[in-house]
């Protein structure tokens, strides 16, 4: 279970909030003339990496606003937590525990939190 | 050379010892080129490579995994084997599967301890009513056997369940007779046994690292073992499978969650059914060994730690005791969670894609240990022929841009 560093409240139980899964989605310009693929891959498909996850929750149960999160999807740990209009940050700042697609990190889920 | 079973080489053996058991497979290093390529050796990935060789004549075959045989999914789910699907081709697709099942520990001749001792959904509203009520009538349009029960009928099938004084009573359920559970285990077991000997290579401890391609069409594999050319490429690496794609470049509409189950200590047999709840979320089984088998659901955020959130456990352990006070004071033995891949219409993708001899099996999410022998026997047949069969015809990726979903968020025994 994560502890959520709200940028309003502050450090709250990940039960307070709800997940809104990826983040910087940009709906495609000119819908009217793309094509079904084209719209099919905005509606249903989302980045789904092992890695770094950029992310957005919504504090549902204290603020009720949305900001953007970075997580560790091999690890679940949270590396940055940023406003809805602050820049994204660069994936290369964020080290990346997982060195083939689907490998295993070092440490696992919350192991981090006591052999960092 | 073909290893039968039977109750005198168990007496045979147990009288040695057990120490002559022969290897049930070979653990051969990879060759240069195969003509098929399975990446996972889960129940799916060996079902197909023995459904290609033993339907389709295929011979140079070879299935890798990353761990152990059956050591993912196929050893984390609860077990739990129905057909009553609301859609027509969700419906045909899980009775296939189930056909093959009620034939399987013959065809093998290894026990995947296939137990038909029925699946409960419960209602426990006006709309679960309706919902379960229509979802009955359209199964047995389709054939499948599946009747509605009412309430009295539950409790005399399972007497230690509580009705009627909780938060949201049981009002009736669906039940399908042919339903039940099978060793997960033994199925991969099973499938590995019989593909090895008709000559498919299952190589474990080689972990896939990139597909290759050129030019649209397939070219190998780049494994922990070094690169393998192919002709063919199948991936069934359940919730990996998004990110082996994208090797290829190709993005799936998948997102990978854990999936929780737990099971207690052994008991006394006291529910000699399976009942499954999705709105309580609760679903229980009793395994021969005397556990309870109990299946959570997923976390809401995408991860790939096979651990999952305690909230989530909090809930089902909740409901649990609710609809069974009796189970109150029980302890939990262990818990895990499995990488699930999610389809946005909780259904599967057994598809070819754009790249030419590449194929995906993926997208089965929280349920598709159940299709394990039916969605090897088509995926193979998909391979062999480069084109679907007609039970997974609608089971492609060409949905997502027509949007012919199917959608069966209804039947899928966890809300996701």
């Amino acid at each position: 279970m994560l502890i959520i560093d709200c940028p309003y409240c502050g450090p709250r139980d990940q039960s307070e909030f709800s997940n809104g899964g990826e983040a910087h989605v940009k709906r495609p310009d000119g819908s009217a003339e793309i094509g079904d693929r084209e719209w099919g891959e905005y509606v249903f498909i989302r980045a789904n990496p092992k890695g770094i996850f950029y992310e957005r929750w919504v504090h549902s149960h204290g603020c009720r606003k949305w900001f953007n999160c970075v997580r560790d999807t091999s690890t679940d740990e949270i590396l940055k937590i940023y406003k809805i209009d602050e820049e994204r940050p660069k994936l290369d700042s964020f080290k990346n525990n997982v060195k083939t697609p689907s490998g295993e990190p070092n440490l696992g889920s919350g192991n981090f939190t006591v052999k960092k | 050379m073909k290893k039968k079973y039977s109750i005198f080489s168990i007496a045979k053996n147990a009288l040695k010892g057990h120490k002559d058991w022969p290897k049930m497979w070979r653990s051969p290093e990879p060759r240069e080129f195969y003509d098929v390529i399975i990446i996972g050796g889960g129940g799916h990935g060996l079902g197909t490579a023995y459904y290609l060789a033993k339907e389709h004549g295929l011979k140079n075959i070879a299935v890798i995994e990353k761990g152990w045989l059956g050591g993912g999914n196929t050893g984390r789910n609860t077990t739990i084997i129905r057909s009553n699907y609301l859609w027509d081709d969700s419906a045909h697709l899980y009775e296939h599967s189930l056909k093959l099942w009620e034939n399987l520990s013959t065809e093998l001749n290894y026990n995947v301890m296939f137990s038909q001792r029925g699946v409960m959904n419960l209602a426990h509203n006006e709309h679960d009513i309706k919902e379960i009520k229509r979802r009955v009538s359209a199964n047995n349009l389709n054939g499948i056997d599946s009747i509605w029960l009412s309430k009295e009928e539950i409790q005399k099938k399972v007497p230690i369940m509580n009705t009627d004084n909780l938060r949201y009573p049981v009002l009736g359920a669906s039940y399908q007779p042919r339903g039940g559970t099978a060793r997960h285990d033994a199925v991969a077991w099973g499938f590995a046994m019989r593909a090895d000997e008709m000559g498919v290579d299952i190589i474990q401890n080689c972990e896939a690292h990139q597909i290759k391609t050129k030019n649209g069409k397939i070219e190998g594999v780049e494994t922990s073992k070094g690169f393998i050319r192919a002709n063919k490429v199948g991936v069934v690496a359940s919730g990996h499978t998004g990110v082996l794609a994208e090797t290829a470049g190709i993005r799936l509409p998948l997102q990978s969650k854990p999936l929780q189950a737990l099971v207690s200590e052994p008991i006394k047999p006291i529910i000699d059914t399976v009942v499954m709840s999705s709105a309580v979320h609760a679903y229980v089984s009793q395994s021969d060994k005397g556990e309870l088998v109990i299946g959570a659901g997923t976390d809401s955020y995408n991860s790939f730690t096979q651990r999952g959130g305690f909230n989530i456990i909090e809930e089902t352990v909740r409901a649990m005791v609710e609809l069974y006070p009796v189970f109150g004071k029980m302890k939990m033995l262990r818990q895990w969670g499995g990488i699930v891949d999610i389809c946005p219409d909780a259904s599967p993708i057994i598809s070819k894609c754009d790249v030419e001899g590449l194929f995906f099996n993926c997208g089965w999410g929280t349920g598709g240990f159940k299709a394990t022998p039916g969605s090897a026997n088509v995926f193979a047949h998909t391979i062999a022929k480069n084109e679907a069969h007609q039970i997974n015809s609608a089971f492609n990726l060409d949905r997502f841009a027509s949007g012919k979903l199917v959608d069966e968020h209804g039947a899928a025994a966890v809300a996701h």
